[in-house]
């Protein structure tokens, strides 16, 4: 009986699992199948959209009308640079945290995420302010910087995280072989570390990728990246839809594909430290 | 060289005294086996000189200068860990290379020295293989391995065979043995174990919450333990330790016999039933309940043929009886 119940119980479980995933797939979906249909299609009423005619023609319009390589190099450019720098503070960070912890570094961590907790917003005026007398505004350098900021934390907890799971005998039995500082971090400590490093990196680099608060407001066309590709895409005159929609597809096309090759590596990172 | 000499070397944690101040000299070249009961603070102690820990207070010398404040790399001392504490990410090779290649010198050198070290520990097969696919044995050969190359003052080793299975331990406990007659030099071994004390030790230090109990070589801890303490922990089966009556009338708090050290007579003082026996085909070992003592126990021959509840008299064998007194020291009138 218990098996004949269960066997039940795995078809409406995997039934509403594909439900559920095709609902959060859904948009993205929606836009893929907009981005290859005419303008007009697009708006269509009533939806005709799945039976009009297939077309690449927005795409051909998206790349002559915009620079399209150019966002994208800037979005590659923000989102690895700002995760190596991000990688470069976090390392050490991490490190002195996780093996030479003092009586506030529980604090120290809690406070440090505790700033991913408050609404960007609401320092958007002081930070425009400051990259307007800076200089930084619409530079790479200055979203580097923002986005390497903005993303520490998470890059600091996820490496702690990693980080608490080596064995301190290992790190003084390298001490003991004579290891300095740096030669305990570079020949033991990251070498070991690299699943966690790697999974740290691959999110990183797509949260940096996908940040969209910090990269519209602080850069016009310069520094703009894929992020800024989109909205040009929604602009006063009027919505296009078949355009944005093959502009975001082509913005979020790289990433994805990242991902998906990278899933069992992120998957991996994600649940590190959650089953022992 | 590896002469190691601790005066006055104290740890606190906040409030907590772990090592009150303590004195030591430990002579180059000796086999010095650190032994206690958990948490009496004999990894602590070997921290300390490894340079793991800070002290507190007092001071370190190795060969002469003071190491106190010398980080671990400076006192030329090498560590074989309790977890052994492989690099997993490197091959035997690299992992024995590992302080050789930290400390600068040519790879040709370092080469010969790791080839060298592991014809020495029969590793030589396994030097391309990672930690992950050796068994507990041979991973801490590699630990050993990795310690020898360096040519240090002096070898630490914490606990390092208490991963490996009872037959495995009894092997490396004669192969660390030979190491050190081979290579003669100082050599600090934590272990919890008595037996493991006793077999290897030239000199044992019995440590009991942070204090030292007895400094001796493992025949003078067996024949003649200072206190109480010593006298049970060293010896297997422990030392019989009588309180009351039967101590008072030795003229002491309380007396100790070694199971080895009680003979089964037609005369003698003390009559019991035995309780139990337990045949090892070497020996056997009786416990004997008697009135007024409590339960004691006695070495026999492999042969003996008593059995539970058959009675008997026992007495202890002359000269072999320990008295100790309120204070638990032994009494030397």
């Amino acid at each position: 009986m218990a098996r004949k119940s269960s066997a039940t119980a795995k078809i409406v479980t995997t039934g509403f699992a594909w439900a559920m995933a095709l609902l959060i797939f859904f948009p993205i979906l929606w836009i893929v199948i907009l981005s290859f249909k005419s303008e007009g299609d697009a708006i269509a009423t009533p939806l005709t959209m799945l039976s009009a005619p297939w077309t690449t023609a927005t795409y051909t319009e998206v790349l002559n009308r915009s620079d399209y390589f150019g966002f994208f190099w800037n979005s590659v450019i923000l989102a690895v640079g700002s995760t190596l720098m991000a990688l470069l503070i976090a390392i050490p960070a991490a490190w002195a945290m996780a093996f030479q912890p003092g009586p506030r570094t529980k604090d120290l961590l809690m406070w440090m995420l505790s700033t991913k907790m408050m609404p960007a917003v609401g320092v958007m005026v002081p930070m425009y302010l400051l990259f307007r007398d800076l200089g930084l505004l619409d530079t790479r350098i200055g979203l580097l910087i923002v986005l390497t900021l903005v993303n520490l934390p998470i890059v600091v907890w996820m490496l702690y995280t990693y980080f608490k799971e080596i064995p301190t005998e290992i790190l003084e039995a390298s001490r003991m072989d004579g290891a300095s500082l740096r030669s305990e971090i570079l020949y033991v400590l990251t070498p070991m570390a690299v699943p966690g490093i790697a999974s740290t990196l691959l999110l990183n680099i797509i949260l940096a990728w996908n940040e969209a608060f910090w990269t519209l407001r602080l850069t016009t066309v310069d520094a703009a990246p894929l992020t800024a590709f989109i909205a040009s895409y929604s602009s006063p005159e009027g919505l296009f839809y078949a355009k944005l929609s093959a502009a975001s597809t082509m913005a979020i096309a790289p990433i994805v594909i990242l991902g998906w090759f990278s899933q069992k590596q992120l998957v991996r990172g994600l649940t590190f430290g959650a089953v022992k | 060289m590896g002469q190691i000499t601790l005066s006055g070397v104290t740890k606190t944690f906040g409030a907590t005294a772990v090592i009150p101040p303590l004195d030591l000299v430990i002579n180059d070249g000796e086999f010095v086996v650190f032994v206690g009961p958990s948490g009496c603070g004999k990894s602590t102690l070997l921290r300390l000189i490894a340079g793991l820990e800070d002290t507190s207070a007092g001071k370190i010398m190795i060969d002469g200068a003071d190491a106190t404040d010398q980080p671990p790399a400076a006192r030329k001392l090498a560590m074989v860990f309790q977890s052994y504490a492989l690099y997993p990410h490197m091959t035997v090779r690299k992992n024995i290379a590992f302080p050789l290649k930290m400390a600068g010198m040519d790879a040709a050198e370092a080469a010969r020295r790791v080839d060298r070290a592991a014809g020495v520990l029969n590793l030589t097969a396994y030097l391309d293989r990672k930690p992950g696919q050796l068994s507990g044995g041979q991973r801490q050969r590699v630990a050993i391995g990795r310690a020898i190359v360096r040519e240090p003052a002096a070898f630490l080793f914490d606990e390092p065979l208490s991963n490996l299975d009872a037959a495995l331990r009894v092997g490396m406990r004669q192969e660390i043995s030979e190491l050190h007659q081979t290579l003669k030099t100082t050599m600090i071994y934590v272990t919890h174990d008595q037996v493991e004390a006793m077999t290897m030790a030239d000199k044992i230090v019995v440590l009991n919450a942070g204090r030292i109990e007895q400094v001796g070589s493992p025949l003078d801890l067996y024949r003649s333990p200072a206190n109480v303490f010593v006298a049970g922990f060293i010896g297997s089966p422990r030392m019989n330790l009588i309180t009351g009556e039967a101590a008072v009338q030795h003229g002491a708090t309380t007396i100790g016999v070694r199971p080895e050290h009680l003979d089964i007579t037609a005369d003698g003082p003390w009559e019991g039933q035995v309780v139990l026996t337990e045949h090892l085909g070497s020996d056997t070992f009786l416990k004997v309940g008697i009135a007024g003592i409590g339960a004691v126990t006695v070495r026999g021959n492999g042969e003996d043929t008593h059995r539970p509840g058959d009675r008997l008299r026992l007495s202890p064998q002359p000269g072999k009886l320990h008295r100790f007194g309120a204070d638990g020291r032994v009494m030397t009138a």
